[in-house]
């Protein structure tokens, strides 16, 4: 075991998976880079290099560079799922889905149940989401939510160098489509990993914390955030409990409630845009389900309903922050009837 | 070349009077309203789908369009299956799931009719990356209408199928109408001109001459199974009915459809063909049409027959695991 960045952890799980399994691939726009041109190859391994190194090891026949043709590639992948193999395509920020949406939500999503249950589609589209770049509106959002909305897709949201190894290997090896979303911002955060391959199941969210005051429901890159703010309150006497649910299709919502049951508070903090998110999902669900448990109005932690803006100083009031984590927490724990 | 071949001309025949009385007695029954949804019919085109498939085995792999049932008749869907399919009753092709609109069956290499224009053409990529990739000697045929000709997903996958040199062939079924706009008004340039703009062969043919579709079809195939990439069929042909069922095809001139089911109708060249070069006797071919005719009326009684799926199937297939 080494530390290993959250960059490095998907690289190893794509190698092993490939040197394991032949009918797995890996393609998108740069993925080994260089394609025909006239200097090194493998020059890129992908725009922020998650995928460098595996065309050296397996060829350009498993790793393959597209041209800038999502529509196309990402569709060809599903059909190459549908017949067969086990692509890894890489749509590479998720603010593109605009120009590929149909491939993945109304042909991926909807092979198996369309066609009476005689489908298998094991197609993972790895893609990268959240602000903090400095990317701006077309490159900065967090579209977790849209995916999630759409039965037949699985949607991953890896918080760790750790877990991101662990939930892309069970990508897969899934049998569904599979989108998986990686946090730009969070590519060299590092931690221990095991050399090894090793898998976590879906739907089985992350306790990374626990305290009986209040219960913190983050994601993707808000969980370090929770994980900050349920440590520093600790020493202040108010313990948290801070739940990552890794994928939000399919959601634990059981952690959740049950949690919830003993603290009776609950905040819940998302990167994506307030309105249809998960934190308004995740909050409808305990409402439903564990009203007489809450203590106290649920508090939804998200970015201002506006495009990601370009200018430093206004993306860093865009993204929720520990401080806006510290204020809602605070004010559910001292909250009295 | 079919000719040469008394087995393929049956065959021929059988694949393309199954799809024409398919289709006419839905048009029927969808009229006496049993059939529920949107129904786009195929009658007219029958000769593309057949002279196309009868190239391929169930290694190959076609994407068909909304106007799906003849592909899929022509790829070897079990068409009693399919006709309780476009009922929605269980025991259809999908388990009355996806109806007229998303017909498939994978285990025949069909990718499914589909309700997006232009949705097929990526997804046939990705069935011949498979081939490509598994080394099957598989190829993928993507059937696209006019209309869909038009949309980004189709000029992609030319340039992607072309880039990745993948055994892929293009099969634009230009009925002369997407919906109610002509594609005389509707498609810039020309469909062969646009192939060899992205580097790959393009043919127009007659797309009510059979044998005209098997050749050009067969030179196609071959090439993409020989590894040598993509390339493009423009065949033109006419639908007989509407753009959906129910549509009063205002927008076509008066008496076209008569004229053409009159002068220029698949099945009646093929007959004529076969019968005056003493290939096949006009007695078999109506033997043909009278036992299509029987099957077809058991098809339908059949799917009437057939029980409705219940809550518990709505719920199922949706996910492998969840």
């Amino acid at each position: 075991m080494a530390k290993k960045s959250y960059r490095q952890a998907i690289n190893e799980a794509l190698a092993l998976e490939m040197r394991r399994d032949p009918t797995v691939i890996v393609m998108g726009e740069d993925n080994a880079g260089g394609m025909g041109a006239p200097g090194a190859d493998d020059a890129w391994g992908g725009v922020l290099g998650v995928t460098m190194g595996l065309m050296p090891e397996f060829g350009r026949e498993r790793v393959l560079d597209t041209p800038i043709s999502e529509s196309a590639f990402i569709g060809a992948a599903v059909g190459a799922a549908a017949t067969g193999l086990r692509p890894v395509a890489e749509l590479m920020f998720v603010d593109f889905m605009g120009v590929c949406f149909d491939q993945i939500f109304n042909q991926a999503a909807k092979f198996k149940y369309m066609f009476g249950g005689n489908a298998v589609t094991p197609v993972v589209i790895r893609t990268m989401y959240g602000a903090g770049f400095r990317a701006a509106s077309q490159h900065s959002q967090t579209l977790y939510p849209m995916f999630t909305h759409i039965p037949g897709l699985k949607v991953v949201v890896p918080s760790s160098p750790y877990d991101a190894k662990g939930l892309m290997i069970q990508a897969i090896r899934d049998d569904d489509p599979v989108i998986f979303f990686e946090h730009k911002v969070m590519y060299d955060i590092e931690e221990e990993v095991p050399d090894e391959a090793y898998t976590i199941p879906f739907g089985e969210a992350n306790l990374t914390r626990e305290g009986e005051d209040v219960t913190i429901v983050a994601i993707g890159r808000m969980v370090q955030f929770a994980n900050e703010v349920a440590d520093t309150l600790a020493k202040d006497g108010i313990n948290c409990s801070v739940i990552d649910p890794r994928t939000t299709s399919p959601l634990d919502m059981d952690t959740i409630l049950e949690s919830v049951e003993e603290t009776g508070r609950l905040v819940v903090v998302d990167e994506a845009s307030p309105r249809c998110n998960m934190a308004t999902d995740i909050s409808a669900a305990v409402a439903q389900h564990a009203f007489a448990a809450l203590k106290a109005p649920i508090r939804m932690v998200t970015p201002p309903h506006t495009p990601v803006p370009f200018a430093p100083q206004l993306e860093d009031l865009y993204v929720p922050n520990p401080a806006q984590i510290e204020t809602a927490v605070r004010a559910v724990a001292g909250y009295a009837r | 070349m079919l000719q040469s071949n008394r087995q393929d001309l049956l065959k021929a025949y059988t694949q393309m009077r199954t799809i024409r009385e398919f289709e006419e007695r839905v048009h029927t029954e969808f009229a006496g309203g049993t059939i529920p949804g949107f129904v786009h019919l195929y009658a007219g085109e029958e000769a593309s789908a057949v002279g196309v498939c009868m190239h391929l085995g169930d290694k190959d792999h076609i994407g068909s369009t909304h106007r799906g049932h003849g592909h899929c008749i022509a790829k070897g869907c079990d068409v009693k299956a399919m006709m309780k399919e476009i009922y929605g009753r269980k025991g259809g092709l999908c388990g009355g799931k996806g109806g007229s609109m998303h017909i498939a069956d994978l285990s025949k290499g069909m990718m499914g009719a589909n309700g997006i224009v232009g949705g097929g053409p990526p997804l046939v990529c990705g069935a011949a990356l498979t081939a490509k990739t598994l080394k099957t000697g598989g190829v993928a045929v993507a059937f696209v209408g006019d209309g869909g000709s038009n949309q980004g997903t189709t000029l992609e996958s030319y340039n992607l199928a072309k880039v990745w040199n993948l055994p892929v062939i293009f099969v634009i079924e230009d009925n002369g109408y997407a919906e109610s706009t002509a594609s005389e008004w509707s498609v810039g340039g020309s469909q062969t001109k646009r192939a060899e703009a992205f580097g790959m062969p393009g043919t127009k043919v007659d797309g009510n001459d059979v044998f005209a579709i098997h050749e050009a079809a067969q030179e196609a195939i071959e090439r993409a199974r020989a590894g040598r990439g993509p390339s493009l069929l423009h065949v033109k042909l006419s639908r007989y009915f509407g753009h959906f069922e129910g549509d009063a095809m205002t927008y076509r001139a008066d008496g076209e459809v008569e004229a053409l089911r009159r002068d220029h109708d698949a099945l009646k060249i093929f007959r004529k063909r076969v019968t005056e070069a003493g290939l096949l006797e006009a007695g078999q071919l109506n033997e043909i049409d009278t036992d299509i005719a029987a099957f077809i009326d058991e098809a339908v009684a059949e799917a009437e027959a057939a029980p409705p799926p219940t809550g518990d199937d709505l719920l199922t297939d949706v996910y492998v695991s969840y």
